[in-house]
C-alpha cells in the first residue's frame, strides 16, 4: 500500500519535468513579445532591454529553462512580468478559490447524479429515464459561460437573490484564513453571516460548473448500475430472495459507484482546467481568471505555474481515486 | 407419497427478438417430489435453463412471454401469483445455486454479509429460520443470522467456517465459493433446490466432492433437487431422475437407471453414443449430426425429426404426444415402439 | 465424462449488407439521433449558406445601422439589434460558418495527429510506443483549454491559428483510443494473413489495419464535434481566436455582457446557438456510437 503510494509519488517527477519542458517551448519558441508587451506601449527600447535583463529574458533558451529548474526545486516558480510577485505566492493565493469552486461543484454532482443515474436505470426505458437522458445529453451540450450569464440574468439582475460575481465582499472583514476555503473558515470561526456570504457567492459559479460532471456522472452511473443488474451476484440475490430496495441500494449501487469512481477522477482534473471560463463569468479570484489574465498579456511564467499545479493536482486526484477505489472494492486493494 | 412438490405442465415460453418470437419452451412437463434429484441435461440453448429460471419467476418479461401452461409449487401457479408472494418463495422455500463460483458472489461484500442477508430475507417471511424469538431486535437477529451462517458454511464442509464469515469472494478457491454458493441457497432452508451448471466445464475433483454434497443435503432434509447439467455423466452419478430436453421440449424422462439402459428417444440415443467408452477407439467421437434448430422458424412437428434417422413422413405433423414406455418412463417420439428393437444408432 | 459439443450457431456468418441494414434500423429506431441528426443537417446548412441567408448581409460584413441600436426583439430583427445597430441573428447565423467549420478543423487536425501518433505506437511498439505515449500522457495532463489559450495568445488572432492552437491539446485521446485498437487489430488473423503473402509495414497498417479501427474514430469525431465548437467559443469568448468584424458565436456572446442586463437578447442568440449545435451533434454521436462502438458504452 504505502509503496504503491510511494512508486506513483516517484512517478511526479518525470511528468513535472515533461511539463516544465513543453510548456517552456511554447512559451519561448512562439512569435510574441511578453516584455513589450509588459512594458507598455510607450516604452523604450532600452527600457524594454533593461525590463528583459531584469527578468533574465535576454538570455538563450537553455540558460533560461536551467534557471527555472534550478529555482522549482527550491519552490521558486519564477517571477510574473505582469503582477511583479513570485508566481507561486500568486498561485498559494488563488488556488484556495479555485478548489473551493471545484469542489463545490463536484460535490453537487456526485450528490446529485449518482442518486439520479441509479434511478433512471432502475426505471430504465420509461419515460423518466428517456427525459432525463435528453436532458443530460443536453446539459453536457450547454456551453458553461452561457449557462452562468443566464444564471446572473436571472438570479442576480431580475430576481436579485445572488450577488452577480466576487468571492466575498471587500466591504465585510473575511474570517480568518485556515484552510483557504471562505465557506470552511468562516464555519471555523463560528461566522455564520460570513458562511451564508461565502455561500451565496459559491452558489452560481458552482451550479454553472456542476452541471456538465453531474450529467456525465449520471449517465456514467446510469450505464454501470444497468451492467450490474445484469450481473451474475445480482441474480442469485433475487434468486435467493433478498428484498429489491435492498438489492439495489446494497448490492447494485455499491458495485456500480466504484465503477463510476474513475471518471469523477477524470473529471476533477477537467474542471481545474476548466474553471478559466466560470471565473471569468462571475469574476470569481481563482487560477483560472489569473492564468487568463496572464495568457492575455502573454506573460508566460504564471502560465507554466498554473499548468504545472493544475497537472501535479490531476495526477494526485488520480491517485487519491486509486486509492478510494481499493477501498470500495476490496479485490484490487493490493495491486 | 404425497403430491408433487413441483409439478410444470405444458409451459410454453417465447422470446422477442430482432428476427421474430423465439418459441424457446414448447410445452414442458416435469414433475417433482421430495426426494427425488431430477437431472435437466440438453443441449446449450435448449431450454433447460430457461425452464430452471421459470420456477423462480427469474425470466425477465419482456421480452420474454409465458404463453400457455402452469408451474405448480405446491399446488398453486407461480405464473400467476401476485410478485409479492413469489418473492417470498424465492430462497424461502425455492433455493437456487448458479454455480458458477466466479461470477455469483458479489466482490465487494464479504462472505458472510451475504449469508446473513438472505437469512435475514428469509426469516421475515419465516421466523423459524432463525434460532431466536420472533419479536427479537434487529441486532439480535443480525447475530442469529451470523450464527446460522457460520453453521452452514461449516456443513457444507468449509473449514474454520467462523473466521471464513470475514473473507471476501476472491479470497476463496473456486471450490471453496461453490460451497459457499450451496450454503446461501440451503441457508432459508427451501424445500426445491434449482442447481444450474455453469456453461464451463469445472475440476472434475471438485464436482464430484460439490455433487456428493448435494446428495447428501437431499438425504438429510427430504427435498426436491433439479439439476440442470449439460452432462450425462453426472446425472447419470447424481440424479435419481432425468428429463432429456431437445429444443424447448422434454423429448424423455424417467428414472436414470431406465432411460440411461434403455433410451427410447433417439436423441437420447445419440447423446448415449456420443459418450466415449474405454472401448471406443481414438478420433472416433460419434456425434450427432445435424444442428440445433431456428427457434423463430422451428421444424413442424417433431422438432429433433430433421436429425432423427428414424423419421418418417408424420412426424412433422404434430408435435408428438408423450407415450408411456415403462414405469414413469415416457417418450414423445412416435417410433419409441420401434426404437426398443433397435441397435443403438 | 462428456460434454455434448456445442453446434455451430446457424448464424455466424451474416451478409455484410445485413449488418449495414440492422444498423440503419437501430439508427432509426433511435428518435434522439434521428432529432440529432436532423440538428446537425440545419447547422451544416447554415454552415455553407449561413452568411448568404442573413436577412442583413450588410451587418455580416461589417456594416453599422447607428439608428437602430439595441432596438428589442421584433419582426424585423427577432433577436434584436446590438450596440451597433447590427441585427443580431443575421451575426449568428454567419457566424455559424465560423464556428462549424473551425471545431471540423480541430477535430480532423486533431483526430489525424492522434491517429498517426497511435497508430505508430501501436504499431512499432518497443521504445517507440513508450516515448509516444509518455509524450501523450503528459499531453494529457495539460489543462487542455489553458494550452489552447496559451497557445492562440503567441500565434496571434486569426482562424488558422485558433483552430491550431485547439488541435494541440486535442490529439492525445485519439492517440491513445487508436494505439489500442492497432494492437488489438495487429493479432488478428487478416494481418498475419497480409504479412504471410509478404505485404511491407506500411501497407499493412494503411490498408489493412486502420480501415478496420475507423468506426471507433468515426464514433469519437462525432462525440468531438460539439466540444470542439464549445471550445472555440470559449477562446471567442475569452477573448482569444477570431477577430471582430468576422461574426463569431463566443466573441458576440462575451460583447453582450457588457449590455446586461438591459440589452438581454444580443446573448440569447449567440448563446442559443452554441448550445443547439453542440447538441445536435452530441445527440448524433451517442446514437452512432450506440450502432458502430456498442462496447465501448460509458
Amino acid at each position: 500500500m504505502l509503496y504503491f503510494i510511494l512508486r506513483r509519488i516517484v512517478l511526479l517527477f518525470p511528468v513535472v519535468i515533461g511539463l516544465t519542458v513543453i510548456m517552456f517551448a511554447i512559451a519561448r519558441l512562439l512569435p510574441g513579445d511578453p516584455v513589450a508587451l509588459a512594458a507598455g506601449p510607450n516604452a523604450t527600447q532600452a527600457e524594454i532591454e533593461a525590463l528583459a535583463r531584469e527578468f533574465g529574458l535576454d538570455q538563450p533558451i537553455w540558460t533560461q529553462y536551467a534557471n527555472y529548474v534550478a529555482g522549482l526545486v527550491q519552490g521558486d516558480l519564477g517571477t510574473s512580468l505582469l503582477t511583479r510577485r513570485p508566481v507561486a505566492a500568486d498561485i498559494a493565493a488563488y488556488l484556495p478559490a479555485t478548489l473551493e469552486l471545484v469542489f463545490a461543484a463536484m460535490f453537487i454532482a456526485v450528490i446529485v447524479g449518482i442518486p439520479l443515474g441509479l434511478v433512471t436505470a432502475v426505471w430504465r426505458n420509461r419515460w423518466p429515464d428517456y427525459l432525463s437522458q435528453i436532458l443530460a445529453i443536453g446539459a453536457i451540450s450547454m456551453p458553461r459561460f452561457f449557462l452562468g450569464l443566464l444564471l446572473q440574468l436571472c438570479f442576480a439582475m431580475w430576481l436579485m437573490w445572488l450577488p452577480l460575481g466576487g468571492r466575498f465582499p471587500i466591504i465585510l472583514i473575511p474570517p480568518p484564513t485556515v484552510t483557504g476555503f471562505l465557506t470552511i473558515d468562516s464555519l471555523l470561526a463560528g461566522d455564520m453571516n460570513a458562511f451564508a456570504t461565502a455561500l451565496r457567492h459559491l452558489a452560481m459559479p458552482a451550479i454553472a460548473m456542476s452541471l456538465s460532471p453531474l450529467a456525465t456522472i449520471m449517465r456514467m452511473m446510469r450505464a454501470s448500475t444497468i451492467e450490474v443488474m445484469s450481473q451474475d451476484y445480482v441474480t442469485t440475490a433475487r434468486a435467493l430472495g433478498l428484498p429489491k430496495a435492498k438489492i439495489i441500494l446494497k448490492y447494485v449501487a455499491r458495485n456500480a459507484v466504484s465503477a463510476t469512481l474513475t471518471v469523477t477522477g477524470l473529471y476533477f482534473g477537467w474542471l481545474l482546467g476548466g474553471t478559466v471560463l466560470v471565473e471569468t463569468v462571475f469574476d470569481w479570484p481563482g487560477l483560472g481568471l489569473y492564468a487568463t489574465k496572464a495568457i492575455i498579456s502573454q506573460d508566460m511564467l504564471p502560465v507554466i505555474g498554473v499548468a504545472l499545479v493544475i497537472g501535479l493536482l490531476f495526477v494526485l486526484a488520480n491517485l487519491a481515486i486509486d486509492l478510494l477505489y481499493g477501498v470500495i472494492n476490496p479485490k484490487v486493494r493490493y495491486s | 407419497m404425497a403430491g408433487a412438490l413441483l409439478s410444470i405442465r405444458d409451459l410454453h415460453l417465447t422470446m422477442k427478438s430482432f428476427d421474430g418470437e423465439a418459441h424457446v419452451l414448447n410445452g414442458i412437463d416435469l414433475e417433482v417430489r421430495r426426494g427425488e434429484i431430477w437431472g435437466l441435461v440438453g443441449e446449450s440453448g435448449c431450454g433447460k435453463s430457461l425452464t430452471g429460471l421459470s420456477i423462480s419467476r427469474l425470466v425477465p418479461s419482456p421480452p420474454a412471454r409465458y404463453a400457455r401452461g402452469e408451474i405448480l409449487f405446491e399446488g398453486s401457479d407461480i405464473l400467476t401469483l401476485p410478485m409479492r408472494d413469489v418473492e417470498a418463495l424465492r430462497g424461502k422455500r425455492i433455493g437456487m445455486i448458479f454455480q458458477d463460483p466466479t461470477t455469483n458472489l458479489n466482490p465487494v461484500y464479504r462472505v458472510g454479509e451475504q449469508l446473513v442477508d438472505v437469512a435475514l430475507a428469509a426469516a421475515s417471511h419465516d421466523p423459524s429460520v432463525l434460532d431466536c424469538a420472533a419479536n427479537a431486535g434487529r441486532r439480535e437477529r443480525r447475530r442469529a443470522a451470523r450464527r446460522l451462517a457460520a453453521e452452514m458454511l461449516g456443513r457444507v464442509g468449509i473449514p474454520d467456517a467462523k473466521t471464513r464469515l470475514d473473507n471476501y469472494p476472491h479470497e476463496f478457491s473456486g471450490g471453496m465459493r461453490q460451497r459457499v454458493l450451496i450454503a446461501m441457497a440451503l441457508i432459508g432452508r427451501p424445500d426445491l433446490l434449482i442447481a444450474d451448471e455453469p456453461k464451463t466445464a469445472l475440476d472434475v475433483s471438485v464436482q464430484a466432492q460439490i455433487l456428493k454434497l448435494l446428495k447428501g443435503t437431499v438425504a438429510d432434509h427430504d427435498i426436491g433437487v433439479i439439476l440442470i447439467t449439460h452432462n450425462l455423466g453426472v446425472v447419470a452419478q447424481t440424479c435419481t431422475h432425468v428429463a432429456v430436453m431437445y429444443a424447448g421440449n422434454v423429448v424423455e424422462s424417467g428414472p436414470v437407471a431406465r432411460v440411461i439402459e434403455d433410451p427410447a428417444h433417439p436423441y437420447t440415443r445419440a447423446l448415449m453414443a456420443a459418450i466415449p467408452t474405454k472401448e471406443s477407439r481414438r478420433g472416433s467421437l460419434n456425434g450427432l449430426g445435424g444442428r440445433v434448430p431456428n427457434l423463430i422458424a422451428p421444424p413442424p412437428g417433431c422438432r429433433f425429426s430433421p436429425r432423427c434417422p428414424l423419421a418418417q413422413p408424420d412426424c412433422t405433423r404434430a408435435v408428438p404426444p408423450s407415450v408411456a414406455v415403462g414405469r414413469d418412463h415416457w417418450t414423445a417420439c412416435l417410433r419409441a415402439k420401434e426404437i426398443e428393437g433397435v441397435a443403438h444408432v | 465424462m462428456t460434454q455434448i459439443t456445442d453446434p455451430i450457431p446457424a448464424d455466424t456468418a451474416r451478409p455484410r449488407g445485413d449488418g449495414l441494414r440492422r444498423a440503419m434500423f437501430r439508427f432509426r429506431q433511435s428518435r434522439l439521433s434521428m432529432i440529432g441528426a436532423g440538428m446537425v443537417a440545419v447547422v451544416l446548412f447554415f454552415t455553407l449558406f449561413g452568411g448568404l441567408l442573413a436577412p442583413f448581409p450588410e451587418h455580416v460584413a461589417g456594416g453599422v445601422d447607428t439608428a437602430n441600436r439595441f432596438d428589442a426583439p421584433s419582426l424585423a430583427h427577432p433577436f434584436g439589434t446590438n450596440e451597433l445597430g447590427q441585427d443580431v441573428l443575421s451575426l449568428v447565423m454567419a457566424g455559424t460558418t465560423v464556428s462549424v467549420l473551425a471545431g471540423f478543423g480541430v477535430v480532423l487536425i486533431g483526430s489525424a495527429i492522434g491517429t498517426l501518433v497511435g497508430a505508430i505506437a501501436g504499431f512499432v511498439g518497443g521504445w517507440t510506443d513508450e516515448i509516444l505515449m509518455r509524450l501523450t500522457d503528459l499531453t494529457l495532463t495539460i489543462p487542455g483549454l489553458i494550452l489552447a489559450m496559451a497557445v492562440a495568445a503567441a500565434l496571434g488572432p486569426g482562424f488558422a491559428n485558433m483552430v491550431i492552437a485547439i488541435s494541440l491539446s486535442w490529439w492525445p485521446g485519439y492517440a491513445r483510443l487508436v494505439r489500442g485498437e492497432v494492437l488489438a487489430a495487429r493479432e488478428e488473423v487478416y494481418v498475419t494473413a497480409a504479412r504471410a503473402i509478404g505485404a511491407g509495414p506500411g501497407r499493412i497498417l494503411f490498408r489493412h489495419i486502420l480501415p478496420n479501427v475507423l468506426s471507433p474514430i468515426i464514433v469519437k469525431m462525432s462525440l468531438d464535434m460539439g466540444f470542439a465548437i464549445l471550445t472555440v467559443a470559449a477562446l471567442g469568448f475569452i477573448g482569444i481566436g477570431v477577430r471582430t468584424p468576422t461574426p463569431e458565436w463566443g466573441t458576440l456572446l462575451s460583447l453582450s455582457r457588457s449590455y446586461m442586463p438591459d440589452y438581454w437578447w444580443t446573448a440569447m442568440a449567440p448563446g442559443m446557438a452554441m448550445f443547439l449545435a453542440v447538441f445536435g451533434f452530441n445527440l448524433l454521436g451517442d446514437g452512432l456510437r450506440d450502432i458502430l462502438d456498442p462496447k465501448a458504452r460509458r
